[in-house]
């Protein structure tokens, strides 16, 4: 049960002048119930990698396993696909569409084919559970604020029930509050469903604190994969490909280049402040 | 799916052609046009179409990204062809059922279609080299003397300009956005046309949604930076010719006395297919 990518490459605009190789050698898997940080830079090709996930663009070669079925079958059902891997796009609240938001979110079950009954209980349970109150669930959406939208937007591919759910910098553009209250959901998700949930971001400070498991891209390749201690183990490599470790990260790793006793690669607050007491006590 | 549209798109390449100035290749274009129509014969065609492969080749754009842009006009093609082909009236060669297909009907079914490649190729060729700036300031300069007439030609060209900034950004947005609804099990491609047209409404409200909202950024931004038309509007960098253009120019008078030479002295010389067709 789970995701293996083997040597995936994508070329956009093969022989031409504007060739570029988006998507070079991947080979990656994702089991049950993951919780993972895809980072990498602009342009790195993360957003690319995520879009073969369900089947919307077709390798240049290499290939997608979902559950042990090549997903690039001629014969495989993508459309059965796409609800169990559920990508939300960036800006998703630009693909709202309905007169209401209840009738926007029921728009991925409808189309799976479930009954008007079902449509219905699963739209009112993802829109409870991304947590918008009852009096917004016959506005239209264009009428909520941007936050509440892109809420509304997650919740319609929560709909689908999906098993793996793919979120693609849900974060740009919200305020800190906006930010605080996006990363609430993701936990609240984690924590009441066991989906996987693959987070693309290009900000390791926001992903350092939530996921098990960082995958760093850099120009179509897989540079990185381990937990996150591990991966801000490497600060200096990935300054290098112009992404940064957490602030308190470097706070931490130079009080042990001082020489004294910490991990050096503490990534939250709490953590650093953990192994300091620890120190002081001793 | 959505990006192997290449009619009006900008190939980047470093050559001859792609320096021109654009007022150069907007008259060279009308004058390729022009020639097309001096005189319906092989010879005009030939030379065009000899005209047209070695602006090809000088302008480095590969000949398999020029013949991409005549995929969404084949079924033009095969329409015209085919009204011509049967409705021509003249010397009945074959009937089909109630058709007629007639010796004049072959000829101008034949020379249609070439004549429509030509200039589909031949205008392809333009907006391939040049890039919708430069087109616009091209047209702008050129149709500067209407402004005798009170014909607003800066705002003409600027929304001409705003115009063809949009396609690719509203190409990518639909890409975006079909990509979005797909995934939310979305589908594009079966059922009926009437169901076809129906699934359209996910993709089109956000799709006028968001060309509204960038309208109306490009609106505040343009106000911010205190944009007025033309009046007393100078260019950061104004159209100027060089010794290639004049070249240019020379090249284009040649080709087009040697079209129209050639047509007329070539008809002279060649049967009409009609009475080939019918044997004397």
């Amino acid at each position: 049960m789970s995701i293996i990518i083997d040597h995936l490459c994508q070329v956009y605009e093969p022989g031409t002048s504007m060739e570029v190789v988006a998507l070079n050698d991947i080979c990656l898997q994702i089991t049950d119930g993951e919780f993972i940080g895809l980072i990498g830079h602009t342009g790195s090709g993360k957003s690319t990698l995520i879009q073969h996930l369900n089947g919307i663009l077709k390798p240049y070669s290499g290939s997608v396993y979902f559950d042990g079925a090549d997903i690039f079958d001629e014969d495989y059902d993508l459309k059965k696909l796409r609800s169990q891997v559920g990508l939300v796009f960036q800006y998703p609240e630009h693909q709202l569409f309905e007169e209401t938001v209840f009738k926007d979110v029921c728009f991925g079950p409808k189309n799976m084919g479930l009954s008007q009954k079902e449509v219905e209980m699963r739209a009112y349970q993802a829109l409870k559970m991304v947590g918008l109150e009852d009096e917004y669930f016959y506005q239209s959406p264009f009428d909520l604020s941007g936050g509440q939208k892109r809420r509304v937007a997650i919740a319609g591919v929560l709909a689908m029930k999906p098993r793996v759910m793919i979120l693609d910098e849900p974060t740009a553009g919200l305020d800190p509050k906006g930010r605080d209250e996006m990363f609430a959901l993701i936990t609240k998700l984690r924590r009441e469903s066991n989906m996987s949930i693959v987070l693309v971001s290009h900000s390791m400070e926001d992903v350092a604190a939530y996921v098990e498991r960082i995958v760093v891209m850099n120009q179509g390749k897989v540079m990185m994969d381990g937990s996150p201690h591990e991966v801000f183990s490497h600060v200096e490599q990935l300054e290098a490909v112009g992404l940064m470790a957490p602030q308190i990260t470097y706070v931490m790793k130079r009080l042990k280049e001082e020489g004294l006793p910490v991990l050096g690669s503490e990534m939250t607050v709490a953590e650093a402040a953990e192994s300091i007491l620890k120190l002081l006590n001793r | 799916m959505i990006r192997d549209i290449t009619l009006g798109q900008y190939y980047q390449a470093n050559s001859v052609i792609h320096k021109l100035d654009p007022r150069t290749k907007l008259i060279g274009t009308l004058v390729f046009v022009v020639s097309l129509f001096v005189k319906k014969n092989i010879a005009v065609y030939a030379l065009a179409a000899l005209f047209l492969a070695s602006v090809i080749k000088v302008s480095k754009v590969p000949y398999r990204f020029v013949v991409r842009g005549i995929k969404p006009i084949v079924m033009l093609l095969v329409i015209t062809g085919a009204f011509n082909l049967f409705l021509t009236p003249g010397d009945v060669l074959v009937t089909i059922w109630k058709l007629h297909i007639t010796a004049q009907g072959v000829e101008n079914a034949i020379y249609i279609v070439i004549r429509l490649l030509l200039l589909i190729l031949g205008s392809s060729m333009m907006t391939l080299t040049t890039t919708p700036n430069e087109l616009t300031d091209g047209l702008e300069k050129l149709l500067k003397p209407l402004r005798i007439f009170h014909v607003p030609v800066h705002e003409i060209s600027m929304m001409m300009a705003i115009a063809l900034r949009f396609i690719p950004i509203l190409i990518e947005e639909t890409d975006k956005i079909m990509k979005a609804q797909m995934a939310r099990g979305a589908d594009f491609e079966h059922g009926s046309l009437v169901q076809k047209a129906k699934n359209m409404i996910p993709l089109l409200v956000p799709l006028f949604v968001s060309a509204f909202r960038r309208a109306n950024d490009l609106a505040m931004a343009m106000e911010a930076r205190c944009y007025q038309g033309g009046e007393g509007r100078t260019k950061m960098k104004p159209l100027c010719y060089e010794k290639r253009d004049f070249v240019s120019y020379v090249v284009l008078a040649l080709y087009l006395c040697l079209a129209v030479a050639g047509g007329i002295l070539f008809a002279r010389i060649m049967p009409t297919w009609a009475s080939v067709l019918k044997g004397n």
